[in-house]
């Protein structure tokens, strides 16, 4: 394969791998304090699968990697080190028991309108990944609604929860298809349009998510915060306020809300536990 | 020879045999709760992604389990749902022997969490092997709801035993580091061990009225003879027995751990206990 597609494929690939092990970290820590048995169930299942998720990825990686004398290890330290980042919608706070829900709800199907391009690209085995992963993410869809559903016919203040949650949650949404076209962000569109690994530019993503996600969240009775959004229906296109992209630069430095806070988790799990995966790499040095 | 219970009405029948059963669900279904949830605070951080994966599935069906036992207990009529059981009680009310309620390590799992994989796995293989020779007995339980029960359950559990008897030999065999962290897991979770063998107060009743039949001796004994195996084969020191604890997990006597387990765990519950989540 040519040099430039490859890396381009390990750049996305390992990207979304990371992503998936990253994007357990906000919705894990809800899992303890789910607050019933049966969410406590659904969750740690969802969760389960964001990481089989980054599990099946990264061994599409590896092989990626592997011409190049490289390994799993060597991509987890490109995360710590800032070579590989992961998803921006990741280094968002999730404060309460409704972000949860939003993030199983939103995030998984926005995340399901960028899969759903994807798995259409032209490298197999990312394709057959990516097929399992969709099957699953739909899943979670409901999961996040259920939790939705339960907190918007709930009490005043499970509402207003909701409310709130959602508030936090718009602008990220905004900012998990990427930049707009023409913006020095987006250089990376164009070789995945030629290589077919992409047939369609974030806005026309973000367009898909408005079209499917702006009714169901209104008729959940919530107000989505921007006065300025609405569907133009002569070209069905949707009007909205640009969030600010700064801050989407700033997550690109890992300079997010909570960037910082959940590379340090990963990397010193990852390090105290060094031991562990010693024990399971090299032979046994003790005769028993 | 004790007499078949088919139902909860038999069962609620008899005073003796409701107040044993009950204690003994109790205790059934704390162990698997509050073990299946520090389980869960392993999430995301396990020592590499498949083993992740692995532990979220043990932590699944050891909550699902507890639901399972609830769910006997609401049969009973001590409450109105599983949820009300799991997360409405004060930790006085728990029947969880005190070794499941222990943290994974030092920090909190939100916050500087520095869990130790030795003592994880020490905790969790001497529980499940204890839980294997429980279900064992409690398949040949009088009280047939339970039977039926510990036989599915046991199904499951098999596995959670296969795979903590592979890691302790792994990391028996492995090298001076490994056999180190094992024996300081051992070590710890051994304080705490002899509170898992308490029945509680109702302890010779469940055994006399057949609700788990053989009672305390026979799941000691059983557990011994297999532990020692597993010891001998991973070339491990036996430790000796037990000593007594002091507290009595199954009597409602519990550390401050449980406290903070539970602090933690219904935390979105106890914003409106009534509401519905």
């Amino acid at each position: 394969m040519p040099d430039d597609y490859r890396q381009y494929l390990i750049r996305l690939i390992a990207m979304h791998g990371i992503s998936e092990i990253m994007g357990a970290l906000p919705e894990k820590e809800w899992v303890p304090r789910a607050p019933t048995l049966h969410r406590k169930l659904a969750i740690m299942a969802k969760v389960q699968d964001e990481l089989g998720h980054g599990q099946l990825l990264l061994r599409v990686a590896e092989d990626l990697v592997a011409p190049l004398g490289m390994n799993r290890e060597d991509l987890l330290n490109g995360l710590f080190k800032g070579t590989i980042h992961f998803h921006n919608v990741f280094h968002m706070p999730a404060p309460t028991w409704a972000d949860a829900g939003i993030i199983g709800w939103l995030v998984d199907g926005a995340a399901i309108i960028t899969q759903g391009m994807l798995v259409q690209g032209s490298y197999a085995p990312y394709c057959r990944a990516l097929e399992r992963i969709i099957a699953e993410e739909s899943f979670h869809i409901q999961h996040g609604e259920s939790i939705c559903i339960a907190l918007a016919e709930g009490t005043k203040a499970q509402r207003q929860m909701l409310q709130e949650a959602l508030n936090r949650w718009w602008e990220p949404l905004l900012f998990f298809f990427g930049p707009p076209p023409k913006s020095e962000l987006t250089k990376h569109q164009d070789l995945g349009l030629m290589y077919r690994l992409r047939n369609r530019t974030n806005e026309e993503l973000r367009q898909r998510f408005f079209h499917k996600y702006v009714p169901r969240i209104q008729a959940l009775g919530l107000t989505i915060p921007d006065p300025n959004l609405r569907l133009d229906k002569e070209t069905n296109t949707w009007h909205y306020t640009q969030p600010d992209w700064s801050k989407f630069k700033a997550i690109l430095r890992n300079e997010g809300p909570m960037s910082k806070a959940r590379l340090i988790l990963r990397h010193s799990a990852w390090e105290q536990n060094r031991w562990v995966r010693e024990v399971l790499s090299t032979r046994a040095a003790v005769a028993v | 020879m004790t007499a078949r219970i088919e139902t909860p009405a038999q069962a609620l029948a008899d005073p003796a045999c409701r107040r044993a059963l009950v204690e003994l669900l109790y205790q059934l279904a704390d162990d698997d709760l509050a073990l299946g949830h520090r389980d869960s605070e392993w999430m995301g951080l396990a020592p590499h992604i498949e083993e992740d994966v692995a532990f979220a599935s043990i932590a699944q069906d050891e909550v699902g389990h507890a639901n399972a036992y609830y769910a006997l207990l609401v049969d009973l009529g001590e409450a109105e749902s599983a949820d009300a059981l799991a997360y409405g009680r004060s930790p006085g009310e728990w029947r969880c022997a005190v070794l499941l309620e222990r943290p994974n390590g030092p920090g909190h799992y939100l916050k500087d969490p520095q869990f130790d994989w030795g003592y994880t796995i020490a905790r969790h293989y001497l529980y499940d092997l204890f839980e294997m020779v429980r279900l064992e007995a409690l398949m040949e339980s009088a009280y047939l709801p339970l039977a039926q029960l510990a036989a599915k359950v046991r199904r499951e559990e098999r596995y959670h035993l296969l795979h903590m008897e592979t890691w302790v030999k792994r990391l028996a065999r492995h090298s001076s580091v490994s056999r180190a962290r094992l024996q300081a897991g051992l070590e710890k979770a051994w304080v705490d061990l002899y509170g898992l063998f308490s029945l509680g107060p109702e302890g010779p009743a469940m055994a006399a009225l057949g609700l788990l039949p053989g009672g305390r001796d026979r799941l000691w004994q059983t557990w011994r003879e297999r532990a020692q195996a597993l010891f001998a084969e991973a070339g491990l020191p036996w430790p000796g027995d037990p000593s007594p604890v002091m507290l009595d997990g199954r009597a409602g006597q519990h550390s401050a751990d449980l406290e903070a387990l539970l602090a933690t765990m219904t935390e979105v519950y106890r914003l409106d206990p009534a509401a519905r989540w």
